[in-house]
This record gives structure tokens, C-alpha cells and sequence, in this order.
């Protein structure tokens, strides 16, 4: 695999919802290789460390980033301007393994719904289920639709659409798809995974955790997954961020 | 275009900068970057004697020009180094450096004994790791220890020893004439200093292990400060390293009395940044007329 950083053109970087911004950056050369479920790390000047974001969808050379400001880093993100240069190191990671002739359930929590659709893109008559704590945070409800799947959406207030966790609407819709792909907290993970295991549906999720170089060189996103028998500890950045559900040791 | 090659304990390197520990794994994944000869050298990954999974994570948080790590030598063991890494590596046209880490000074030497039977180039021996519970810094904070460890593990070392100074410590300039009269080749310096970050919400460390060491921009002036002390109270060489992201840090860094440096953190932000280090410092030397870059080290004025 070819690393390389370069630079890419803002096209756009606009609030979408409650402190959640989407960004289009253009550039031809790398762009085009990313597929989903992988990941982009954004240099933000005067910042030691990059932003790893995960790739929402991508077109034509262009790659849309939503991502959440949580911090410093992010909060400069959200005041890139259209047509400024930002540097980006990308595609990163592994992303989702999409089989043909399966329909697949996506499931997002929060600022883990973004990667789920260019997911979702890649295959026919996808269930899309989306879940959001409360309704100033939901984002990409039309994306989804535009591109034909069924969607559920969940908050945890009731505030919009059905109120409840993800894993209520999983729970119900069990019968109506072959395997999972997953990204959002932890917990929505890890419980996504045990309804997964209990029903034996494949399941696939998207891990997040902090991270410097992004290739697999520090060694700091370490994650515990069991394979063969054994414990091992991999990192998100290179061995993920993707992972089979049932290997992860939540 | 100047002579940017510098020699270290007898071994030749191409160029003064070198990857620092910890920050380039063993060297592959920047490998798909660029070729790995555009570095003077590399120094590997800390390696145990035993395969380490290292600390719960996280094991990472950013800091005010800076960061915090507690990897916890994470590490396949020094077996899986010599044996899958060190052929590969050895292809790649640059210096390789063994870095060795252990519980007790048995382990220690252990590992200097069978690197030494290895192509490895040199040995840096870390007794500076401030994120293990034992293994790390508790060698390198006093000049007896120091001078233990180094005493020992030189009787089992057949290649050129690096120590690698912590900067946890009061009187750097002590600790470094304590290697050097225990048959240290060359000094390397500084560790990061350990330091935390807490989360005001839960009170918790960012970090798992509570306390990491910090590296980055932030550590650049004490690195500087504690090669220069160092630099006036050896003979032996020091890789300076410590926060070094421009080629204007590097000459400074140089010009503070390190002969060769190591850069570690800002690879995060720029992968390219050995490159284009080695550049700028060409370029200054022959902007103001050096022919080599050995001319510099140690040209410090002081008042």
C-alpha cells in the first residue's frame, strides 16, 4: 500500500447540524483510491497531530468529510474556507468488505452515521439504520434517501423519529438482511455485536480511537482482538479501522 | 552541495538526521512513503526480550504544541526483529539502530549479546521509557545506575552503544559523563519528559496509564538546553533529539553541540519532514558557505 499526503482544495465546509460540519476537498490524483469505510487525516495547522476522519462518500475526485468538533483541532477544521488548501493524508485504513448479492443493514450512532454512506452506495436496496441522541444532531437523512435505501431513524429522547436506541430497530428487523456494518460509541458497538453473535449475522464495525501517525508506525490506537485462539493487540489505524465484530474484545 | 554525512562512533550515515524510536516502527510503513535511504538512519522500535502488547489505550493525547504517549514498548520481542525486520531493513541502504529496553540488566544484556551476533549497525540502549513500570527510566535517573547498566551491558556489546538519556532527571551534565566513563560510544537525548492531561468532565487521565511522556515542539528548548550541558561535559558524541520539526530546529539543535539528531513527533503531522529537513540544512550550509555539517555541531556562543 502507497502512502502519500498531498494538498486538497476546500470545495465546500459548511454547518450541517448542532456543531457538525461537511467538508468536499478535492484532489484527482488520490482521491479516487479511497473506498468505504476507510479514513482521511487532516493536517490542521499549528496542531501536533492530525484529524483522522472517517470518508463519508466520494465523487469524481472529490472526498465529503462530516465530522464533529470535539476539540481544538476540529474547531480549526470547522474555519477552513472554501478554496483554501488543506493537506491530507488518504485513503487510510481498511474499509468495509462489501459482497455482492447481499442486502446489508448499516447502522450509525451519532458522527459514526458519515461512513455508512458511501457503505450503503456500494450495494442494492440497503436498510439504513440511523441513531442520534437528540434532534439537533441528526445529519444525512436525505443523502440516505437519495440513494433509495430504507431508512429507520432513532433518537434517545424521542425528540424526531422513533425514540429508542438502534439496537430496538435491529432487534425487529432481523429477519430482513444477511450481515451488519456498524459505526458509532462504543456501547451501541458492542451491543450491536452481541445481538449479532445471538442471531449468527455476520457483522462488521468501524472503531475509533486516538491516533498520531495513521499508518500503523506509533502504535498508539491499540485495540484487543481475539483470532485463532489468541489475544492480540492491533491498531485501528492499519489494522482496522474496520474489524469482524466477533474478533473485537469490547 | 554541502557534505551532509556525519560519522558516530565509526559508523558512517549519509546525512545527520535520524528516525527516532518508537515513532517509525521498524521502518515499513514510511517505507511506502519514500525509500528509507533518504534518512541517515533508523532507530527501531524499543525491543524486549520477551514480545510486549504494551498499555490499555488510550495511549495518546495532544498537549499545547505537543503530545503525550504511553505505548508501553508494544513490541514483537527481539527474536521477531532479528529475524523478520532486520533482513528487510538491512536492504535499505541506511544505518540501522537496535533499540533495547528491559526489566532487569540481565535482560539488557541478553539483548545486547544477541544483536551483537546480528548486521544491526548500533545499539541504543533506552533506559529512559517513562510509560513501563519497570524497564524504562528507573536505570536512567541516577549516575550510579546509569553507570551500572552501561558498565554491564558494554561487556556483552560488541557494536557501537548509545545510551539514551531521560530528561526526568536533575543534572543531566552528571548522568551523561556517568555513561560516557562506562564505555558509552554515544549519547542520545532526550526522552520525553513525562507529563498528564486530565479530563475535566470525568477527572480522568486522557491517558490509560495516567501519566505519558511528552514530546513535540514543547519539549524543543529543554532538549536544547540539556544537549548543550551535556555537550560541554563529554568527549563522546550525542544525537540530539527533542521537538525538532524545521531544518532551523535541526541547525540549532546541531549548533548546541549534537553531532547527528533524531525527529520522531513531527512525522505525525508531516511524513516528508526528514526530507525536507535534509534540505533545508543543505541549503543553509551552502548558503553561508559550510562544506560540512560536522562543521557546525558544537558552534554555540554562549554569553
Amino acid at each position: 500500500m502507497r502512502y502519500d499526503a498531498q494538498p486538497f482544495e476546500i470545495l465546500e465546509n459548511t454547518r450541517i447540524a448542532d456543531g457538525i460540519f461537511d467538508m468536499r476537498v478535492k484532489n484527482d490524483v488520490i482521491a479516487p483510491l479511497a473506498v468505504c469505510g476507510q479514513f482521511a487525516h487532516v493536517y490542521v495547522p499549528s496542531k501536533t497531530l492530525r484529524r483522522p476522519i472517517s470518508i463519508c462518500d466520494k465523487q469524481d475526485g472529490v472526498l465529503r468529510l462530516v465530522y464533529q468538533v470535539k476539540g481544538e483541532g476540529t474547531r480549526l477544521m470547522s474555519q477552513m474556507k472554501k478554496g483554501d488548501s488543506v493537506d491530507i493524508l488518504a485513503p487510510l485504513g481498511n474499509g468495509f468488505k462489501i459482497e455482492q448479492g447481499k442486502r446489508y443493514c448499516f447502522i450509525g450512532g451519532g458522527i459514526g452515521v458519515p461512513p455508512m454512506l458511501y457503505a450503503a452506495k456500494q450495494t442494492e436496496n440497503p436498510l439504513v439504520i440511523t441513531g442520534f441522541r437528540t434532534s439537533s444532531l441528526i445529519i444525512l437523512q436525505d443523502d440516505f434517501k437519495n440513494i433509495g435505501a430504507e431508512l429507520v431513524l432513532t433518537t434517545d429522547d424521542g425528540s424526531a423519529g422513533r425514540h429508542g436506541f438502534v439496537t430496538d430497530v435491529l432487534k425487529e428487523k432481523l429477519g430482513e438482511f444477511d450481515e451488519v456494518c456498524a459505526c458509532g460509541p462504543t456501547p451501541m458497538l458492542k451491543a450491536v455485536a452481541a445481538l449479532c453473535a445471538e442471531n449468527n449475522k455476520p457483522c462488521q464495525v468501524s472503531l475509533e480511537e486516538r491516533m498520531a501517525c495513521g499508518i500503523g508506525a506509533c502504535l498508539v490506537c491499540a485495540v484487543k482482538i481475539k483470532r485463532d485462539g489468541r489475544e492480540l493487540t492491533l491498531h485501528v489505524c492499519k489494522d482496522g479501522p474496520v474489524f469482524n465484530a466477533e474478533e473485537v474484545v469490547f | 552541495m554541502a557534505d551532509l554525512s556525519v560519522k558516530i562512533a565509526g559508523v558512517e550515515f549519509s546525512n545527520p538526521l535520524i528516525a527516532a524510536s518508537g515513532t517509525f516502527g521498524f521502518g515499513r510503513e514510511y517505507a511506502e512513503f519514500y525509500p528509507l535511504e533518504k534518512l541517515g538512519g533508523i532507530s527501531c522500535k524499543g525491543t524486549t526480550l520477551e514480545k510486549r502488547d504494551g498499555n490499555l489505550p488510550p495511549r495518546v493525547a495532544e498537549t499545547p504544541s505537543g503530545m503525550l504517549n504511553a505505548v508501553g514498548l508494544q513490541n514483537p520481542g527481539v527474536d521477531v526483529f532479528i529475524k523478520e525486520d532486520l533482513p528487510w531493513l538491512k536492504q535499505q541502504n541506511t544505518v540501522v539502530i537496535a533499540n533495547i529496553a528491559g526489566n532487569t540488566t540481565e535482560e539488557y544484556c541478553a539483548m545486547a549479546e544477541k544483536l551483537s551476533d546480528t548486521d544491526v549497525d548500533m545499539i541504543e540502549m533506552n533506559i529512559s521509557c517513562p510509560n513501563v513500570k519497570s524497564g524504562g527510566v528507573q536505570f536512567g535517573t541516577s549516575c550510579e545506575s546509569v553507570g551500572a547498566i552501561t558498565a554491564a551491558v558494554r561487556k556483552h556489546c560488541k557494536k557501537p552503544l548509545i545510551v539514551k538519556l531521560s530528561p526526568n532527571v536533575a543534572d543531566i551534565a552528571e548522568i551523561a559523563k556517568s555513561a560516557e566513563a562506562n564505555g558509552a560510544d554515544a549519547l542520545s537525548m532526550i526522552n520525553t519528559l513525562t507529563g498528564m492531561r486530565i479530563d475535566i468532565n470525568t477527572r480522568r487521565p486522557i491517558i490509560r496509564n495516567n501519566t505519558g511522556g511528552l514530546s513535540g515542539p514543547a519539549v524543543f528548548p529543554v532538549a536544547v538546553r540539556m544537549v548543550w550541558q551535556a555537550s560541554n561535559a563529554v568527549k563522546i558524541p550525542i544525537i540530539g533529539m527533542g521537538g525538532i520539526s524545521s531544518w532551523e530546529d535541526a541547525v540549532e539543535m546541531l549548533i548546541a553541540g549534537a553531532q547527528a539528531l533524531q525527529i520522531g513527533t513531527v512525522l505525525f503531522s508531516d511524513p516528508y519532514a526528514p526530507i525536507k529537513i535534509t534540505e533545508g540544512i543543505n541549503e543553509f550550509l551552502d548558503k553561508n558557505n559550510i562544506k560540512s555539517v560536522t562543521e557546525l555541531s558544537g558552534t554555540i556562543k554562549p554569553w
